[in-house]
């Protein structure tokens, strides 16, 4: 090896030495952000169990507000969130997997559907209390729904409803052009590729779109608020499933309500050192049930990703 | 180059005529003949004055370097394009015996693709079973019957040559097949409605040499209930396959002749220069 090329070579070593240690350095960086991310959420998590505490247990979970602190309880408010997130998802999945399949499968790429997909998008960065207003004007007062289960669901699901679209439409688009082809060569019409392939095979996709969607809803307080959610409620709404005949009944729609982050606000918000403990205690329970949301759209999307690889 | 060429391709009866005076092949009658067919991908012309027959019961394979126009061609037959906004259909594919015109704005693309058959170049099986791909087509025409269906299925699948490997997995997965046999599957698919023309867009370009031999002989045996139009990137698998060859560049229709001629005794030096590999 001549002394030039030599010379060349340790010229590459040192630099490389040096490459490496930046490429080092970085993983170091990335690891200390994502571990001070993680242990905000575990801190805040570990606080709120702390402070809760002696308030975990059945008789927190089953008993209704009270103006004493010991025997307070969050079962109207995990009845009422639960509810509302039942009228959310029933409205917010059919009318947002529609809409995205209009967009996705149906529209014609002109300036009209590139105004609504620019206003889709736009929408979800709309302030959550402006939902609120609009829901107080129209569901409250205009079409007379009340300070109700219906209004709130409706006013949650208007909110989520860009979350499903956009990830619907995400969900939509990766369903590989062969298969559609394939359906389209043997003679299927656009409906029939759309429910036969499109949608079945996107499923995962779009529930996961869906959970992580009410995992945001699940939080919202503002819109509750300005559309007049009670924190004081000692009564359950009327059961949707009664002993007469037609069995069913919608009755609990119109019922009033209260929610979780309502339930929190309210305790946070009283002077006694014993409320913030209530408040810590739902706190924690409410994380916990939107982790549990995230856990099942993280499960839903493996179980599907496994059943199909493009 | 291109004028005179066009008026000397220009109508079919010449053409069969030519072949038969060559002696070299026999053509049947035709089932399918594009008549000064050109297509427009927006403002820009992909096929020109294209006129071809397709024999019956025989296969014809087009042939020509990349962008030279044969898939747009072949995708004429069973209007895939109509899928796309902004293309254009001009001239005529007439389908016998009844004449209707495949490419015509009064027939119904989807009734086309009902009749005319196809297979991809990357094997695309649904993410279903075995059983339901090739059901699907069936299913399209209102077909419920358990008994019919699987009748049907198995026709199918012996008639693509894999139902032996598959008879006893019906249920599974069709994803969970290799490439070969998904890409059979694919044909079995195709064959279940039993379409007039079967139309084979590069079918092993995705393939190993073991699946494509499978797939070539299955061709060569296909032929005898259904007619085939076969685009391939491999001229040894067109002179394996077919008994027709064209060769297309540039949008036009170049040669078209019996398959031992094309590969033997070109009539054009542009075929010649493709075929002996001087260009593509």
């Amino acid at each position: 090896m001549s002394a030039v090329a030599r010379l060349e070579l340790e010229r590459i070593r040192r630099g490389l030495a040096w490459r490496k240690r930046v490429d080092k350095v970085f993983v170091v960086l990335g690891l200390m952000v994502l571990l001070a991310c993680l242990g905000i959420l575990v801190f805040l998590f570990a606080d709120l169990v702390h402070d809760g505490a002696q308030r975990f247990g059945w008789k927190f979970l089953s008993s209704f507000p009270s103006r004493r602190a010991g025997n307070a309880g969050i079962l109207s408010a995990v009845v009422g969130t639960s509810l509302i997130m039942l009228v959310t998802v029933l409205v917010a999945l059919p009318v947002g997997v529609a809409a995205a399949i209009y967009l996705e499968e149906y529209a014609p790429k002109n300036w009209f559907t590139a105004i609504i997909e620019i206003n889709v998008t736009n929408l979800a960065g709309v302030p959550s209390i402006v939902y609120g207003l609009l829901a107080l004007g129209l569901f409250v007062y205009q079409f007379g729904f009340g300070q109700s289960i219906a209004t709130a669901g409706l006013t949650l699901a208007l909110l989520i409803l860009p979350i499903v679209i956009v990830a619907t439409r995400e969900s939509l688009r990766s369903v590989p052009r062969a298969i559609r082809e394939a359906a389209y060569g043997l003679g299927a019409t656009r409906w029939e590729v759309t429910k036969d392939h499109v949608l079945p095979y996107s499923t995962g996709g779009i529930l996961t779109g869906l959970i992580l969607g009410l995992s945001r809803a699940i939080g919202e307080t503002a819109p509750l608020i300005t559309i007049g959610a009670l924190a004081f409620i000692a009564f359950l709404p009327p059961a949707p499933v009664t002993a007469q005949f037609p069995f069913l009944s919608l009755e609990w729609l119109g019922s009033e309500f209260t929610a979780m982050p309502i339930q929190i606000f309210n305790w946070v918000s009283r002077p006694d050192q014993a409320f913030q403990s209530n408040a810590a205690a739902a706190g924690a329970i409410l994380l916990g049930m939107t982790l549990l949301m995230n856990g099942v759209a993280i499960f839903i999307r493996y179980r599907f990703r496994r059943k199909i690889n493009w | 180059m291109q004028g005179d060429e066009n008026h000397e391709r220009r109508g079919a009866p010449a053409l069969s005529i030519a072949l038969e005076d060559r002696g070299t092949a026999h053509a049947n009658p035709a089932k399918a003949s594009a008549e000064s067919l050109n297509f427009w991908y927006g403002k820009n012309q992909a096929l020109r004055n294209i006129n071809l027959t397709i024999p019956e019961h025989q296969v014809t394979a087009l042939i020509g370097p990349s962008g030279c126009g044969k898939s747009t061609f072949l995708r004429c037959f069973n209007r895939m394009h109509d899928l796309q906004p902004d293309t254009r259909y001009q001239g005529a594919i007439t389908l016998r015996p009844d004449n209707v015109n495949l490419i015509g704005p009064e027939t119904d693309a989807i009734e086309v693709r009902m009749r005319i058959g196809m297979v991809f170049q990357k094997p695309n099986p649904f993410p279903k079973s075995v059983f339901e791909n090739v059901a699907y087509g069936l299913r399209l025409r209102g077909i419920r019957n358990r008994t019919e269906l699987g009748d049907r299925v198995e026709k199918a699948l012996r008639g693509a040559a894999i139902w032996e490997e598959v008879k006893d997995r019906l249920d599974d997965s069709a994803l969970a097949l290799s490439g070969g046999q998904m890409q059979r599957l694919c044909i079995a698919r195709a064959l279940a409605t039993e379409p007039e023309i079967l139309l084979f867009d590069e079918p092993t370009s995705a393939l190993d040499p073991i699946a494509t031999a499978k797939i070539e002989e299955l061709i060569t045996e296909l032929r005898k209930h259904v007619t085939v139009l076969i685009v391939t990137h491999n001229m040894q698998q067109a002179a394996r396959v077919s008994d027709f060859t064209a060769f297309m560049y540039l949008g036009e229709l170049v040669e078209v002749d019996a398959t031992s001629k094309i590969f033997t005794n070109p009539a054009k030096k542009a075929t010649e220069d493709y075929i002996t590999g001087r260009y593509g």
